[in-house]
């Protein structure tokens, strides 16, 4: 499942357990239902931490799930049903009102490298786990927020194509130095301590939270878009 | 002209012609467009396709000589907008092959030339004997929509300025630095070769060839929005 904590100013979500972490329709509104709490919590100097334990930062959604309906038109209506329920978590991230990390301590595929993606900054792991999106390997076509936020999160034209077209399992050495994630450490300890620390120290900034997320939705504005987010504008500056 | 070989699982398409500019008119144009038409329909699940040209140009662009052979200023123009269209056809045609695409550029590639190339998911490039030309600035001829999309869809940041806006003739270092190509090669024969092996490779992973045209139209969005081609979400996966 997953818990919220609070250390100091900083939230932590955790995904728990040594499973996969797979969104299935429960977890997903675990996830939205704690992503509120953060919401309303939030305070200046604010930062939230998305970790996870075991082998997986997530795999994405619950296939097994949408197969357990039975038949090929069942599972399809099953997978866009979680995609469409899955929609509200990227926005969530996308308007929250304080600075964002993934602390990526393993594998991170489809929905799973969305959610660490719809973070301000990734941190990884160089010696394990790899970001994937498994998708053209299994014959699934990518939703079009999930390549909206491809689109504006990554820069390069190659490394999006190499991720959603090539099936390209990126390790963190490769997705440092293409500018995928922000710094890749060599365990996983390294990882979240990094993450912390970043976190703090973005924290200890004390940016007006509000403003925070217009800027942020500022840069994406597609993708807010086809979110469903508005843009406010602020004409008050502290100076 | 141009022919098309069956390899295995391979598609070759050569644009024939020692001597050859292998410059675009209404022929190797209907030809190109006709191969991938064939490619297309005898495609399965592993099909790759590598471009290959034969001689010191991969493709000189538009065949101006045909274009100026015109009788009037009228029907000049008529000719130009003929091969726009033909061009953009080109495009579509390859926007819609079911399956990995590579460029192994051997020669000079120049406006048309350079979007052919670009038109594919790789593109491999000798190291010397090539360069990529965007002329149209020095011949002074605007550049369509459809084809700047194609540029933004495919190459990123000051590489697109320097390719468009700063009539550069780009060698093969530079293209592999800026992003536009994949890999270099010393000569013909490794570059032809090595695109050869990366189609197998590509192949190896028996992609969807449905799913793939529709990954890579969501990749390409804004182009596809203009060419007026809308994409299908695929949601049946294969396990």
């Amino acid at each position: 499942m997953c818990t919220l904590e609070k250390r100091g100013n900083l939230f932590i979500l955790t995904f728990t357990g040594e499973d996969q972490h797979r969104f299935n329709p429960n977890l997903i509104g675990s996830l939205l239902s704690l992503l509120s709490q953060v919401k309303a919590e939030a305070t200046r100097g604010s930062a939230l931490i998305t970790q996870a334990q075991g082998k997986f930062f997530s795999n994405g959604f619950d296939l097994d799930w949408a197969q357990a309906a039975g038949s090929e038109q069942g599972a399809a209506e099953r997978l866009h049903h979680m995609v469409a329920l899955f929609k509200p978590v990227t926005a969530a991230l996308l308007s929250l009102p304080m600075p964002t990390v993934a602390a990526i301590t393993g594998h991170a595929a489809a929905a799973g490298f969305v959610l660490a993606l719809s973070h301000d900054y990734l941190i990884m792991r160089k010696d394990r786990g790899v970001l994937y999106m498994s998708e053209v390997d299994i014959a699934l076509t990518i939703p079009d927020y999930f390549n909206a936020l491809f689109r504006e999160k990554i820069g390069d034209a190659s490394v999006r194509r190499d991720l959603l077209l090539r099936g390209l399992k990126m390790k963190g050495d490769e997705a440092e130095k293409r500018g995928v994630v922000e710094a890749a450490y060599g365990g996983e300890s390294e990882v979240r301590e990094a993450s912390v620390r970043l976190a703090e120290n973005l924290g200890k900034r004390k940016w007006n939270g509000e403003v925070y997320a217009e800027i942020r939705k500022g840069l994406y504005p597609q993708l807010s878009a086809i979110l469903g987010l508005t843009h406010k504008a602020y004409t008050i500056a502290r100076l | 002209m141009c022919s098309l070989e069956k390899r295995g699982n391979l598609f070759i398409l050569i644009l024939t012609g020692q001597n050859s500019e292998h410059r675009l008119n209404p022929d190797l144009f209907s030809s190109i467009i006709s191969a991938l038409s064939r490619a297309k329909a005898e495609s399965t699940r592993g099909s790759a396709l590598v471009t290959v040209s034969h001689g010191k140009f991969f493709c000189n662009g538009f065949d101006l000589d045909w274009i100026n052979a015109a009788g009037s200023d009228e029907e000049t123009q008529q000719r130009f907008n003929l091969l726009l269209d033909y061009l953009k056809q080109l495009v579509l045609a390859f926007i819609s092959l079911p399956m990995p695409t590579i460029a192994a550029v051997n020669g000079h590639a120049a406006a048309g030339g350079v979007v052919l190339a670009l038109c594919h998911d790789y593109v491999l490039m000798r190291r010397h004997r090539s360069v990529l030309y965007m002329i149209d600035l020095d011949l002074g001829i605007k550049i369509p929509e459809p084809f700047m999309a194609l540029f933004r869809a495919k190459i990123s940041g000051s590489a697109r300025r320097d390719l468009l806006l700063r009539g550069l003739k780009i060698k093969g270092e530079e293209a592999l630095k800026m992003g536009i190509v994949e890999a270099v090669y010393d000569s013909e024969e490794e570059v032809t070769n090595s695109g050869i092996e990366m189609a197998d490779d590509l192949a190896k992973r028996i992609w969807h060839g449905e799913v793939y045209v529709e990954i890579r139209k969501g990749l390409y969005s804004e182009l596809c929005d203009i060419l007026g081609i809308a994409s299908k979400a695929i949601a049946t996966p294969k396990l």
